[in-house]
């Protein structure tokens, strides 16, 4: 699936996003940075309640392709401006990570 | 013989894993296969954010010999008491605001143990950790 194709799918807020079109491969929610350390693939969509800079540099160490806020939660000026710098795309929705997760499967987009 | 040494500070959050960053940069350019790639990776951040997190600080080496990697994490303390249960999965003594980051699942050494070749660890209380870290590049990769 296409990450602009992801981001209508759940209604989502795209923050950033690189310019050329990237496919996600899988997906995974946790806020555990160990689990996702030890889980993170290049591609993957990653819905977490972490904000911080260090969510960015562990999507940028996997080259994962974007990270997902839920449930309204935003993410800083500054952290959205080094997910751009690392070509990170950033989406924020309403929805909860179920109900995101949910959606995702549904469409055939795999887990890790 | 390629080597290069990153100090890591206590408590800087906001540049934590940029030295692990550098190091995958690093072998990407070296033209070092993936899989062993991710692997360091995985390796180096964890090594880096235990530094930040639980040490006074400390260093992070990386060394690229033609058939081997091996990453280093030294620090100046304040040690680790019992080194079989820091090991442990889930055991963690991260603060409680350092959990809400998400930080403090104690994976990070079982996931160090689990993506190199070869693990050395020695620590001594009050003097500090040393944590080896070994890759073999002996192996038909990819
Ligand atoms: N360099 C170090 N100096 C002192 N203690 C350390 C050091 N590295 C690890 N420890 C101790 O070992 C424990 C387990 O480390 P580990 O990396 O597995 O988990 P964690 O850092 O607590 O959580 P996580 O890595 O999942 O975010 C730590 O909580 C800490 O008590
Ligand atoms: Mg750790």
């Amino acid at each position: 699936m296409l990450l602009t194709d992801l981001a209508k799918l759940i209604n989502a807020n795209v923050i950033t996003c690189p310019s050329s079109p990237r496919e996600v491969a899988c997906a995974y929610t946790c806020d555990l940075l160990s689990w996702v350390m030890a889980k993170g693939k290049p591609g993957l969509a990653w819905v977490t309640v972490q904000t911080h800079m260090n969510v960015i540099a562990i999507a940028s160490l996997h080259d994962i392709a974007c990270i997902i806020c839920p449930e309204g939660i935003q993410m800083e000026a500054p952290c959205v401006e080094k997910a751009e710098q690392e070509g990170i795309a950033v989406l924020f929705s309403e929805k909860t990570a179920y109900e995101i997760c949910g959606l995702l499967y549904k469409a055939g987009v795999p887990p890790v | 013989m390629f080597v290069q040494t990153f100090p890591i500070t206590r408590g800087d959050f906001d540049t934590a894993g940029e030295a692990s960053s550098k190091i995958k940069n690093m072998l990407k350019k070296l033209g070092i296969s993936p899989r062993i790639v991710r692997e360091v990776a995985i390796t180096a951040y964890e090594m880096e954010l235990n530094l930040v997190i639980h040490s006074l600080g400390g260093e992070l080496k990386l060394e690229v010999r033609p058939k081997s990697i091996e990453l280093t994490a030294k620090d100046n303390g304040p040690g680790i008491e019992d080194i079989k249960l820091a090991l442990k999965e889930g055991y963690s003594t991260a603060s409680e605001s350092v959990r809400n980051m998400g930080f403090g699942a104690g994976m990070g050494l079982p996931n160090v143990v689990r993506h190199c070749h070869n693990f050395h660890i020695e620590s001594e209380l009050n003097k500090g950790t040393l944590i080896i870290a070994g890759y073999s590049l002996d192996e038909k990769e990819d």
